[in-house]
């Protein structure tokens, strides 16, 4: 076989592997929730594909044909598993299955949602919940996944397998819920997905490819979600919000790759399009008149990006945005942000007066001490201002960030 | 599937009720008890004695040891436990949350391995 044979195939299964892989997936799991063995069949019939379409050529319906081969895998497996009479009617289960997915290969139903709504289950950790699904809509492997969310690729792994190991012991469906039980499980799969984009969005220079992926990875999945339940206005507000942060990534840094705070950010380094996309968005959610946690945030970066237009921002708007989250979701988070746009609208006391009582997550969380700061040094307060910069610069990680907060701090009056 | 629920609560309050108040806390477990066998969800349940009657056995090296009192010394013990009969986690979910003994105690869900001649038919569900 040539090369150039080799590379059209490679490419062909890597087009379908996006595509398709999590609808496989869940299709192939969706009777007996054993996510692990549909994963294993699939792989296996990945690596067939490789083999065999530079020969034969990329068949018509590659989806179909990736099916085909990963239920005959499945079936070779159970025969080895189950020999003797606790085989019979499990084998022709399967049999019935592969004939009805012959027939009916140019439809394979797309259960990806259920899929989701099964990986952010309550009854699985939420820790594992957003490599849950990289993994299994995604195809991402253990490595990937691990390096991503800095965790030891084996200890990932581990934490994959018993997440698999429970949705298939512990019977929990690949099921959209019932319009009841919706709005709490849906918010689960959306924060999932928000957590694999913050992850990837947490390398701003976008050096780390791997984590660069991830963001981008996190606003496909969101638009899937987005497409494939287009009256929810919460994911349509998740995909604004990510896309509205993804436009602005060029803007972090400098030439010098310096951190640039938002807002000391040139608005035309800005993705104009994905701003524009993520506007749209917002507007149809807007019109379920259902507003959410996730519309809220994605309506306070528009306000941002809006400086675009009016070279202002306009943080009396902020501030009641958030105004609106607190009493969606009180957390300390959303109130330090809220202080900070109180700041910016009515003066650095008022701003300070606003600030939440630091617990003890706070106490550790490294734009609080970044919030106090500019707050104490605008109300003219730099001993105290420098203090609660040593305490942010002690927890910073990223080495550009840490930079910007020692010169803010040698900057004080003191 | 299968699933078992394992009522863990504090009995202590249970001790102190009045008979009008054990009268309505009863009342509330015999109507889930309807309410489970008018679903056909039902297999079985019972409440437990309190822990205080419990013993414990282990066997080590062929020597028996019997034990005074149960096997964890918490605040929190069985009391009782239902095993029902519905399809997947999320059902069983639904029925753990309507239990009486989730609002005095916490009800914990486990799926029942399925007994070897009923594997076959575990995929057909």
């Amino acid at each position: 076989m040539s090369l150039a044979g080799i590379e059209v195939a490679h490419r062909a299964a890597e087009a379908v592997a996006r595509q398709s892989y999590g609808k496989l997936v869940a299709f192939l799991a969706a009777r007996n929730q054993d996510v692990a063995s549909a994963e294993d069949a699939l792989a296996e019939a990945f690596a067939a594909a490789l083999a065999q379409w530079p020969i034969s050529g990329t068949p018509d319906n590659p989806e179909g044909w990736l099916l085909t081969v990963a239920r005959r895998k499945m079936i070779d497996t159970a025969r080895g598993q189950k020999r003797g009479v606790a085989a019979g009617p499990h084998m022709q289960l399967l049999s019935e299955d592969l004939a009805a997915a012959a027939e009916n290969q140019a439809q394979i139903p797309d259960s990806r949602l259920a899929l989701m709504f099964a990986c952010a289950h309550p009854a699985i950790d939420a820790a594992i919940r957003a490599p849950l699904i990289l993994q299994t809509v995604l195809g991402f492997d253990a490595a990937a996944i691990g390096s991503a969310f800095l965790v030891s690729p084996a200890a990932m792994g581990q934490r994959l397998v018993r997440a698999k190991t429970k949705i298939k012991l512990a019977g929990i469906a690949f099921r959209v819920p019932e319009q009841d039980d919706l709005a709490g499980r849906l918010e689960a799969v959306l924060d999932a997905i928000y957590a694999a984009f913050a992850e990837g969005w947490s390398d701003p220079e976008g050096t780390q490819t791997q984590r660069r992926n991830l963001a981008e990875e996190a606003i496909w999945l969101g638009q899937l979600v987005a497409a494939l339940m287009p009256g929810e206005p919460e994911a349509l507000g998740l995909s604004a919000l990510m896309l509205h942060a993804e436009a602005r990534r060029a803007a972090r840094r400098d030439a010098a790759g310096e951190y640039v705070p938002l807002s000391e950010q040139d608005p035309a380094l800005w993705n104009g399009a994905m701003i524009e996309a993520a506007e749209v968005l917002l507007f149809r959610a807007s019109r379920a008149g259902r507003i959410g946690r996730f519309q809220l945030e994605a309506a306070v970066q528009s306000a941002h990006a809006a400086r675009r237009v009016s070279g202002q921002t306009n943080w009396a708007a902020i501030e009641t945005l958030y105004d609106g989250l607190l009493t969606l979701n009180g957390s300390p988070v959303v109130a330090l942000n809220r202080a900070v746009a109180v700041g910016q609208s009515r003066g650095a006391a008022a701003g300070l007066a606003a600030m939440p009582e630091a617990d003890a997550a706070l106490e550790q969380y490294q734009p609080y001490w970044a919030a106090r700061a500019r707050l104490l040094a605008a109300a003219g307060q730099p001993g105290e201002a420098s203090v609660a910069y040593h305490q942010a610069i002690g927890l910073e990680s990223d080495p550009a960030v840490r930079r910007f907060l020692q010169r803010k701090r040698q900057a004080l009056h003191l | 599937m299968q699933y078992m629920l394992l009522l863990n609560s504090d009995s202590a309050p249970f001790m102190k009720m009045s008979p009008q108040e054990m009268e309505k806390a009863m009342g509330a477990y015999f109507a889930y008890n309807d309410a489970l066998k008018k679903a056909k969800v039902f297999v079985a349940g019972d409440r437990l004695k309190p822990a205080s009657t419990a013993s414990t056995v282990r066997v080590t090296d062929g020597k028996t040891q019997v034990k005074d009192g149960p096997f964890a010394e918490t605040k929190e013990q069985l009391g009782g436990y239902y095993l029902i009969d519905v399809p997947d986690l999320d059902e069983a979910l639904k029925w753990a949350a309507k239990c009486p003994g989730a609002h005095h105690g916490i009800v914990e869900v486990r799926a029942v391995w399925p007994s070897a001649s009923d594997t076959a038919l575990e995929y057909k569900n």
